[in-house]
């Protein structure tokens, strides 16, 4: 193809999107729309996949019977969002192993709160509110993102997903009518994961790279820093009705534009997490490497099995 | 060379009367795990009462390059609409 | 208590869903594959809720308002009824099918015959359970056939777990005085006329799945009367942590 045909081609493309037309997987996209989309889709999904840890951590401890089936359907349900953005992203024409080898040798990335521990029963009432909260407001607006198969995965990601916050902050409610014990538990648990929280809507804008380019295909509906306007000025009336102190002397109520004001974020602290060094990469990534390289011998398994079953049928017919 | 699970295409139907409709997909290693596996990851929450599941390569697909001449001539032939003829109103049930 | 018995009885299969779901629970996010991890998911999310029906009967029989919890989580080792096979580690994923399998087969046969108990609450909790445990069967048999005639390499290791798990296969079978009583008055199923029907279907998968049946004749026993193998204590310490730690609070 010439260069002047791919110029059109890619000017009929752009104006399809901006007549929010959906883009489906065989129809010609330009390179880098492709790109783009496995490495975002296919961040997103290790981000659900790693971020089964830091919860399947409380599963055999959880504290009554009713939490326990919670928190485990809430980690499997990571599982299947994880499992549905990785089947979007391999209509791109990426298969799901060569995506977990770029997340096994870490060249992929995935969201950078999952590398903090969670070291009370009170972080699976801080994951779900804070981190499932700064999470659905990231994912609502991909709802109509410009690609079919990654549009549809999060339609049902957020339909199953409207019951894990609630699921949060419910543990973070009875904390909190609990004893002075258990309601210091939920202070530390939000002390400890407000600012990771508010670091998980990504870098500000002046600082973020791809927003341009994201906006245009929809991948983006709202910068980083409007996400993060959101989230904090709908989070700070909920840790109001818990009773909770949100970690941010300087936060405060703006009469003039109606939102919260907030206190500097720490980004040398989030640089640091992303590039590898936070309290946790090691662990989580030595989780995932070791949980496929045991598997292994299962799945050849099964694919040898299934040779064989074939191969009888093919005997059996001729 | 190892060789990977391939992938299925899942079709649920969500309840009698109602097609099969496309779920999503997965990986399995054959027939029986695929339908195992639907059941597992796309019925989670009771949205289906029958699974239809196919391994994608046996999909043959319409190229989008082709859709000008596979869709658009279907385009103009208005009279296939009840709408293209024109009946007074006092005609009932019709 | 007046139902004593009874309640010992409910335990004995209680406590079995509940520790073997605790089992599992280790393995969440950590499973050869998502789908896999999935479906192993929802055989614990079955095994829970199981228990949490025998607990929530069982505390209704100690006259004391006792809640699932408290029975679950607030007792000593000693008084854990479940047998040893479901307390075995998740040594790996050959052990855990092959357990898996062994139980599950066990289970089905159990619930069969719960559903004609003289207690209607019991027949209620069978009733759902027979389908759930069905499916586990039907998943954990295909996988033995699938490790067992897959590759050379895991036959030996599925081999390897079959005859290390054996052993505690003939527990099943072992009526403590609880189950006697139950038997007698036509609640409690007579687990002891289970065991050949039992032995016959186990092999006949095995052998589907180009497997050895052991012919070990030694078993091991003692988790019905409360007799648990070194695992257990690590399995309560996590289990019984918050209730232990933060004791008569509300999660």
């Amino acid at each position: 193809m010439s260069e002047k045909e791919i110029k059109n081609l890619e000017a009929i493309f752009e104006a399809r999107i901006a007549r929010d037309e959906k883009i489906e997987p065989k129809d010609w996209m330009p390179e880098k729309y492709r790109q783009t989309h496995i490495r975002q889709i296919s961040q997103h999904a290790h981000s659900e996949v790693v971020g089964m840890l830091p919860e399947g951590n409380w599963i055999t401890r959880a504290p009554s019977l009713r939490r326990k089936a919670a928190l485990l359907a809430k980690v499997q349900d990571e599982a299947g969002h994880g499992l549905y953005l990785y089947s979007a992203c391999e209509t791109l024409g990426i298969s799901r192993d060569e995506l977990y080898e770029q997340l096994h040798s870490g060249k992929a990335k995935y969201s950078s709160i999952f590398n903090y521990p969670t070291v009370t029963w009170a972080d699976m009432g801080a994951i779900g509110w804070l981190v499932d909260g700064a999470a659905i407001i990231n994912q609502v607006p991909l709802c109509n993102t410009s690609f079919g198969p990654y549009a549809r995965a999060m339609v049902r990601v957020c339909k199953e997903e409207s019951f894990h916050q609630r699921q949060g902050y419910e543990i973070m409610l009875t904390l909190c009518k609990g004893t002075p014990e258990q309601k210091a538990m939920a202070q530390d648990a939000l002390n400890r994961w407000w600012w990771p929280s508010l670091m998980m809507l990504g870098p500000t804008d002046a600082a973020s790279v791809h927003t341009e380019q994201s906006m245009k295909w929809k991948l983006k509906r709202k910068t980083n820093d409007e996400l993060r306007q959101q989230f904090i000025d709908q989070t700070v009336p909920q840790a109001d009705l818990l009773g909770l102190t949100i970690p941010d002397p300087d936060l405060k109520f703006n009469e003039k534009t109606g939102h919260y004001d907030f206190g500097a974020i720490d980004w040398d602290e989030f640089w640091q997490v992303v590039k590898g060094h936070g309290p946790c990469n090691k662990e989580r990534m030595n989780a995932r490497v070791s949980a496929w390289e045991n598997g292994a011998w299962v799945r050849d398994a099964a694919m040898a099995y299934a040779e064989k079953q074939e191969n009888k049928k093919v005997a059996k017919a001729s | 060379m190892k060789k990977n699970w391939p992938l299925w295409e899942v079709f649920v139907r969500s309840k009698n009367g109602l097609e099969h409709r496309h779920f999503g997909s997965l990986h399995a290693a054959d027939a029986d795990m695929a339908l195992e596996n639907a059941r597992d990851v796309y019925t989670r929450r009771n949205e289906g009462v029958s699974i239809w599941v196919v391994e994608s390569k046996y999909i043959t697909a319409s190229n989008p390059a082709d859709n000008g001449e596979l869709f658009e001539p279907a385009q103009d032939k208005i009279y296939r609409h009840p709408t293209f003829y024109d009946l007074p109103d006092e005609v009932k049930h019709m | 208590m007046k139902n004593e018995n009874l309640y010992n009885y409910i335990l004995g299969i209680a406590d079995n869903s509940l520790i073997l779901g605790q089992r599992l629970g280790e393995l969440c996010g950590h499973g050869p594959n998502l789908e896999t991890d999935i479906a192993m998911t929802n055989i614990n999310l079955d095994l829970i809720g199981q228990a949490r029906s025998y607990y929530q009967y069982a505390g209704k029989l100690t006259g004391q308002d006792k809640s699932e919890d408290d029975i679950a989580f607030l007792r000593l080792e000693r008084e854990y009824r479940n047998v040893l096979l479901v307390e075995q580690p998740n040594t790996h994923f050959g052990y855990v099918m092959v357990r898996q399998f062994l139980f599950d087969m066990f289970h089905f046969m159990l619930m069969e015959k719960l559903q004609h108990s003289k207690d209607e609450t019991l027949v209620a909790i069978a009733n759902k359970g027979i389908k759930e445990v069905s499916y586990h069967k039907r998943f954990s048999s295909d996988w033995i056939k699938r490790l067992g005639d897959g590759t050379a390499e895991s036959n030996a290791k599925i081999q390897e777990a079959i005859n290390d798990l054996w052993r505690f296969t003939d527990e099943f079978f072992q009526l403590t005085e609880a189950d006697k009583a139950m038997v007698e008055v036509g609640i409690g199923v007579d687990v002891s006329k289970l065991k050949e029907d039992y032995y016959k279907k186990v092999s006949e998968v095995l052998e589907e799945a180009t497997l050895q049946t052991p012919e070990n004749k030694y078993f091991t026993k003692g988790g019905k009367e409360g007799l648990h193998t070194e695992h257990m204590g690590y399995i309560l310490a996590e289990l019984q942590y918050m209730q232990r730690t933060f004791p008569n609070m509300t999660w």
